[in-house]
């Protein structure tokens, strides 16, 4: 007997924060999502280059800057950071057992994933909307 | 038994098999493969994003970037890069079919682990046959 009758909290409540992550279910559905999110935007972003003859700099800035390619460009380099930072994350959760250097690891990686998107995505506008 | 005085008396403790322990098997290559080339992309990205921001910034930094990726150690990283891109892509697709519960009886497992490591290399080689099939041609 555990007392179950004398135990305000729901199983849910006591389980959840534990764990290396402190964090569960909304990682692993962002994963996913943006894994597709990544996957569909980049198939679009490889047929563009697999049709690429040459990177001549006016041929390659015509094709970023068309309306389609820049707007799924932008959507590919959004989901895709963030896929990005949810995996390393993960890793440095697995590998990484020191509190402060996996912490200024998971720091690092966020920074980093956040400002090359913000990189891409201004870069992307320069060109689609002409500097 | 002067040795046991002057030591402690650890009890041997069992310890769960590390990585060594094992026979190398497809699921386990398909796994680590799937961290290994996402570090590798993540990398990459960067470069990607490099490779934006050299066209915003106008033709002379684009055909210097242009450069880099065409000179012998470009190719060879655009090759790796390429695989790398081709592994987590196909290995991603499984992934998210084993997440709808396909695919997980031990047999369907590592056949379908060769096929994101074979299936890799070929998808990588006929992108790149594509490509230069065409290149350089108006």
């Amino acid at each position: 007997m555990n007392g179950r009758g004398k135990e305000m909290q729901a199983p849910l409540k006591r389980a959840r924060g534990l764990g290396s992550a402190k964090d569960g279910t909304g990682h692993f559905i962002w994963q996913r999502v943006t894994a597709i999110a990544t996957g569909l935007s980049g198939l679009w972003l490889l047929g563009m280059l697999l049709t690429l003859r040459s990177a001549d700099y006016a041929v390659v800035h015509a094709l970023v800057a068309d309306p389609v390619n820049a707007a799924v460009l932008v959507a590919f380099l959004l989901g895709m950071f963030w896929h990005a930072r949810l995996g390393l994350q993960v890793i440095v959760e697995d590998y990484v057992h020191t509190p402060l250097t996996a912490a200024l690891a998971q720091l690092a990686i966020l920074f980093v994933c956040a400002l090359a998107a913000i990189a891409g995505v201004l870069a992307v506008l320069r060109i689609a909307l002409g500097s | 038994m002067a040795a046991s005085d002057s030591e402690p008396r650890l009890r041997e403790r069992p310890l769960s098999p590390h990585l060594q322990i094992y026979r190398w098997q497809a699921q386990m290559a398909s796994s680590i493969l799937h961290r290994a080339t996402g570090v590798i992309l993540a990398i990459g990205a960067l470069a990607f994003v490099y490779g934006l921001m050299a066209l915003a910034g106008g033709a002379q930094r684009w055909s210097a970037f242009a450069d880099c990726l065409g000179s012998p150690l470009g190719r060879v990283l655009m090759a790796g890069f390429s695989w790398a891109l081709a592994y987590h892509l196909i290995n991603g697709i499984r992934h998210l079919l084993q997440d709808g519960g396909l695919g997980f009886s031990i047999p369907d497992f590592v056949r379908n682990s060769w096929i994101s490591i074979i299936g890799s290399v070929v998808l990588a080689a006929l992108g790149w046959g594509v490509v230069l099939s065409h290149w350089g041609q108006a």
